[in-house]
């Protein structure tokens, strides 16, 4: 790694993806403005990997898996990091160098690491969503998930859409070589005001940490759902076309509702108050959702349904 | 004679899939072949992560024509009959001929195929094969209809002989077959044509990729042992992992690494799982120390700077796998050196199964079990039902959490480390064996106990619930279980009667369920729980038998009856598995039958032992003719008994006896009974069996000589009398009537 390729800093990794992905082509989005568990809870991926319109985009998503949380003192873990997410329908034949080609932007190059494909199929329970692909390995390590989206929503995929989500804080690290995530540099090491990964979310893991595990309103949380749920199914149901007779279905406010649902249950799940046996019930539930929201989504035109 | 060559070039085959690619592959493709009229010398199957070859040597150039001849309706049929040959052959009425027959003229087709060139065939064949390749999972890609393992990107499908070679013609779905294949992903990408096998692999090999999947695992082992010799250490050999790693890489290069000192002191099995399961690294252990110390790494690549960076890499990953580990264990150790109080209280929280309760109520079932069973084992109540409690507590540890398969494993070094004795911790580890027909069954007797009293927990539990294995469904591995009692039984020589053993805790189930299912016999229930029916079965139901009224009384044989019925079918599944694991070891099916008709089925040794001794006699000549001969007294005599409506069993005198036969008979089974008794009272079945084979000549010569049905009816009852000592002698050993032949 003393390539002098080497980014220094957290953001030089995701600038440079932001660029190399720009480069290919894709639509670089800005992150959804809800809380979600992963990059796939977009609906730039979730929604748009169903239906036949081609597609290609990329983004930053800030995820939040709230049971993760370690009030900032576990060298590798947080309730709140980043993901790098690309999607592209159809997947295109040169997919895999593609990505191999964005590891070296970052300054691996695959000539003096092991960059390796190992097996490992992707299934989202609550997105009733599954595919086949890998777990992408440098040098022991897994810096990605590469993945031929079967089927979303619990419909078959056609064409199938080609996902790629990089773990950010883990790459960088690696690339940086840093052993504490919160001492990884943020912004350029050199600049006058350097600020490491530490300065800007150690409080905030341990603020998270102790509401997430400890404070959260449980019972208001349990409420949060019931209203999401009932929500969904209320913009799911209403009729098709508004008061001046235009057809607007609202699946992206329907899933919405569905997003905060899951985020909701992850929070319960995180304060303990889910029994193994209702874990599945409440997966199905947001399960159901997102299946709903899949149907509605794919009598649109985002869907390549022509009127 | 040409040789084919095959390579399906792709993404990355999961490791696991690949074996049997190679084997459907070879299989598909050759079956096709041969079906279609090619025949060949020799066929090959390799593969890699990115590809799947097939060699195969010695092709037919094609297939021969053929010629078949089928008769077809009399020429004076319906005309309906002729269409319809005419249609199955494919043929005209003018190019049929008409033969004589036994029955008149008759039509005659023949049809002729002409025979077909190998790259014609070779072109279905293999296209059938692409499209029906059975891949465990197989997906679609990008735009197209195509299913296969992982994304397919070229096809090479040549034929080749001293000529040259020739390309097969054949496209699917976008992909058309050519002579072209491509290196290593990253040393050597571009593509390069080959023609034929041989240079095929040569090109392959300058193109850093090992086409054989064997080469490759040898390689690694040798890399490997070169490796661990030089610092004087051993690889713990892992087959497994071995066949995965060498389905992860085109071009193995094994690299060393040394486990820092901070985490030596892991459990090594801790050490050995974190790095398979994660990483896939071997272990290598210091026969000095007897610890694992350093661990093999294998990378697809060789670098400028050997692999330095790529085992700093490997290290610094491992490094944060066994933080975490360390992490888990301190704390893991620190609750066990506390007594695991927050275990077992979290353990009540956890499901079992939503009809059976929590795993903390499994594990007090499993307790009282282990109490019971710890005398047949010889060991004593407390000690068994304190390691059943023991045994399960590490399903809460955090280590447990992150490696599931070192369940049991982790539960002895917690007991252990909570100040339990070495036996009752051991059983914390031994409990769950055996796990499969070939692993091995416990001996230490805490561990017995333990082990039947879980698995007897599972068999009854499942069984009062109804949630039986039906044919090739068995989601609770109920069938394993019962093998693993049985093992477990026979291995020890436990002799215990499992009816008694199993109807106690059916009976707390179907109370429990009761309780559930019949809202009205409500007050009944909850009379049962106030006297305790949660602790022990046995007090309730006989405080209930005295302390209540008739009509509770009558509730609960009933409720006894239930559980009678259910433990019955319960023991005859027992049987069943008892017949398969027993047929394995050479005991007839029937002789097998004959034993489990006799009294005291449920005491599995002794139905062994006595099945074992009849199989060996049946094995004899003299064993079988000894059958035949009880097979004729039992049907004589039944037939007797039902014509007469008597049953005959006393009163033989030998007074009555007119031949020297039948006096003989008699001097015999005064000898065979007393010995036959006697052995079988002490349960020395061979001694029965050399005993009652004794009455082989007698029988047969009192058969010879003697007939039964006399007219003088004194003497047929004296001779029925007497068959029937010889049926009784029978049945102190088995039902013959159950034996074969």
């Amino acid at each position: 790694m003393t390539s002098p390729n080497r980014p220094r800093s957290f953001q030089e990794i995701i600038l440079r993806l932001q660029n190399y992905w720009a480069a290919q082509g894709c639509a670089v989005l800005q992150p959804y403005d809800m809380e979600v568990g992963a990059g796939t809870f977009h609906p730039a991926t979730t929604l748009r990997s169903l239906g036949g319109k081609s597609w290609a985009a990329a983004y930053v998503q800030p995820s939040r898996r709230p049971t993760d949380g370690r009030y900032g003192e576990n060298p590798n873990r947080l309730q709140h990091y980043y993901q790098y997410q690309v999607i592209i329908k159809p997947s295109p034949p040169n997919l895999q160098d593609l990505y191999l080609g964005s590891l070296r932007a970052i300054g691996l190059d695959p000539m003096i690491h092991d960059v390796r494909f190992v097996e490992d199929d992707w299934e989202s329970p609550t997105l009733g969503a599954w595919g086949l692909g890998w777990e992408v390995w440098c040098d022991g390590m897994e810096v990605s998930q590469f993945t031929y989206f079967q089927q979303v929503g619990g419909h078959d995929c056609k064409p199938v859409s080609g996902e790629l989500t990089y773990g950010l804080e883990r790459l960088a690290m690696y690339v940086l070589g840093v052993e504490h995530v919160m001492d990884m540099p943020f912004n350029d090491p050199d600049a006058p005001i350097a600020l490491t990964y530490g300065d800007i979310f150690r409080q905030t893991e341990q603020e998270y940490s102790r509401w997430n595990f400890d404070q959260a309103d449980t019972d208001m949380l349990f409420q949060h759902f019931k209203d999401a749920e009932a929500e969904c199914a209320r913009i799911l149901a209403a009729a098709e076309t508004d008061s001046a007779g235009r057809r607007i279905p609202m699946a992206h406010p329907a899933y919405d509702q569905c997003i905060k649902a899951s985020h909701l249950f992850n929070l319960l799940d995180a304060r303990g108050v889910i029994s193994v046996t209702e874990r599945q019930a409440y997966i199905g539930r947001v399960r159901a959702l997102a299946k709903a929201c899949a149907d509605l989504f794919l009598t649109t035109d985002a869907a390549g349904v022509t009127a | 004679m040409p040789d084919l060559l095959i390579e399906l070039f792709s993404e990355e085959i999961p490791a696991r899939m690949q074996a049997r690619a190679r084997e459907d592959l070879k299989r598909l493709v050759t079956d096709g072949l041969v079906e279609a009229g090619l025949t060949y010398a020799s066929a090959g199957a390799f593969s890699t992560p990115r590809r799947l070859t097939l060699t195969i040597e010695g092709l037919s150039a094609g297939s021969p024509t053929t010629r078949e001849e089928r008769k077809g309706p009399r020429t004076d049929a319906p005309e309906k009959a002729l269409e319809g040959f005419l249609r199955s052959t494919g043929l005209t009425r003018d190019q049929l001929e008409t033969r004589d027959d036994k029955k008149g003229q008759v039509w005659f087709a023949t049809i002729e195929k002409p025979g077909r060139s190998a790259d014609q065939i070779v072109a279905e064949v293999l296209d059938g094969t692409i499209r029906n390749f059975p891949w465990p999972k197989s997906m679609r890609w990008g735009a197209g209809a195509m299913r296969w393992v992982r994304p397919l990107h070229s096809i090479i499908c040549l034929l080749s002989d001293d000529s040259g070679a020739t390309v097969v013609p054949l496209t699917i779905e976008g992909i058309t077959a050519g002579d072209s294949t491509r290196g290593h992903r990253f040393i050597a990408p571009d593509a390069f044509s080959v023609t034929g096998f041989d240079d095929y692999a040569a090109k392959l090999r300058r193109a850093r990729v090992m086409l054989d999947p064997a080469e490759r695992e040898a390689a690694i082992r040798q890399q490997a042992e070169n490796l661990a010799f030089a610092r004087g250490w051993d690889i713990v050999p892992d087959d497994a992992l071995m066949t995965e790693v060498a389905g992860l890489v085109e071009w193995p290069v094994p690299l060393m690494g040394v486990i820092e000192d901070r985490f030596l002191n892991l459990p090594p099995e801790v050490l050995q799982t974190s790095m398979k399961e994660h990483q896939k690294f071997f272990s290598a252990k210091n026969p000095k120390t007897g610890r694992i110390e350093g661990f093999v790494t294998v990378a697809n690549i060789e670098t400028p700077d050997d692999g330095a960076t790529i085992l700093a890499g490997n290290q610094r990953v491992l490094a944060a796998r066994l933080s975490d580990a360390a992490f888990f264990y301190e704390n893991d150790l620190r609750e066990a050196k506390s007594g695991m109080e927050n275990w077992a209280e979290g353990l009540k929280s956890v499901t079992f199964h939503n009809k059976l309760g929590s795993q903390a109520d499994r594990i007090a079932r499993i307790a009282a079990l282990s109490r019971d069973i710890a005398p047949l084992v010889g060991t004593g109540p407390d000690q068994a039902a304190l390691a059943a409690k023991l045994a399960k507590l590490d399903l809460r540890s955090a280590m447990v959490g992150e490696f599931p398969e070192l369940q049991g494993t982790m539960g002895r070094y917690y007991a252990l480390a909570a100040g339990h004795p070495e036996a009752v911790a051991d059983a914390a580890r031994d409990h769950y064996s055996p796990l499969g027909p070939s692993d091995a069954v416990p001996t230490a007797p805490v561990s017995v106990a333990v082990a039947m009293a879980d698995k007897i927990d599972t068999l009854t539990g499942f069984w009062a619930i109804d949630e039986k294995p039906t044919g090739s469904k068995d989601p609770f591995a109920l069938r394993r279980a019962a093998l693993g009692v049985i093992r477990s039984v026979l291995e020890n020589g436990v002799r215990f009667t499992a009816k008694n053993l199993m109807f106690w805790p059916v009976i707390k189930r179907v109370v429990t369920d009761h309780h559930d299912t019949a809202p009205r016999d409500r007050e009944l229930v909850s009379k049962l729980a106030s006297l305790g029916y949660e602790d022990d079965a046995r007090t309730i139901l006989n405080k209930m038998g005295a302390a209540t009224s008739d009509r509770y009384r009558a509730d609960i044989e009933k409720l006894k009856e239930a559980a009678g019925s259910i433990t019955d079918d319960l023991l005859s599944f027992l049987h069943d598995r008892l017949k398969v694991y027993l047929r394995d070891q050479g005991i007839r099916h029937d002789i097998i039958d004959a034993v489990l008709a006799q009294p005291g089925n449920d005491d599995l040794v002794l139905v062994v032992n006595r099945a074992t001794a009849l199989n060996d006699m049946m094995a004899t000549e003299n064993g079988q003719n000894l059958t035949q001969g009880l097979k004729r007294a039992s049907n004589i005599l039944t037939q007797a008994e039902e014509k007469d409506g008597v049953e005959y069993s006393f009163g033989a005198d030998v007074k009555f006896a007119e031949t020297d036969e039948e006096r003989a008979l008699f001097a015999a089974l005064d000898t065979a009974e007393p010995a036959i008794k006697q052995a079988t009272a002490s349960e020395d079945f061979p001694a029965a069996m050399t005993a009652i084979a004794a009455l082989r000549a007698p029988i047969d010569a009192f058969f010879e000589a003697v007939q039964v049905n006399s007219d003088n009816q004194i003497v047929r009852r004296n001779r029925l009398n007497l068959l029937s000592r010889i049926r009784e002698a029978g049945r102190q050993i088995a039902d013959f009537t159950h034996i074969e032949g």
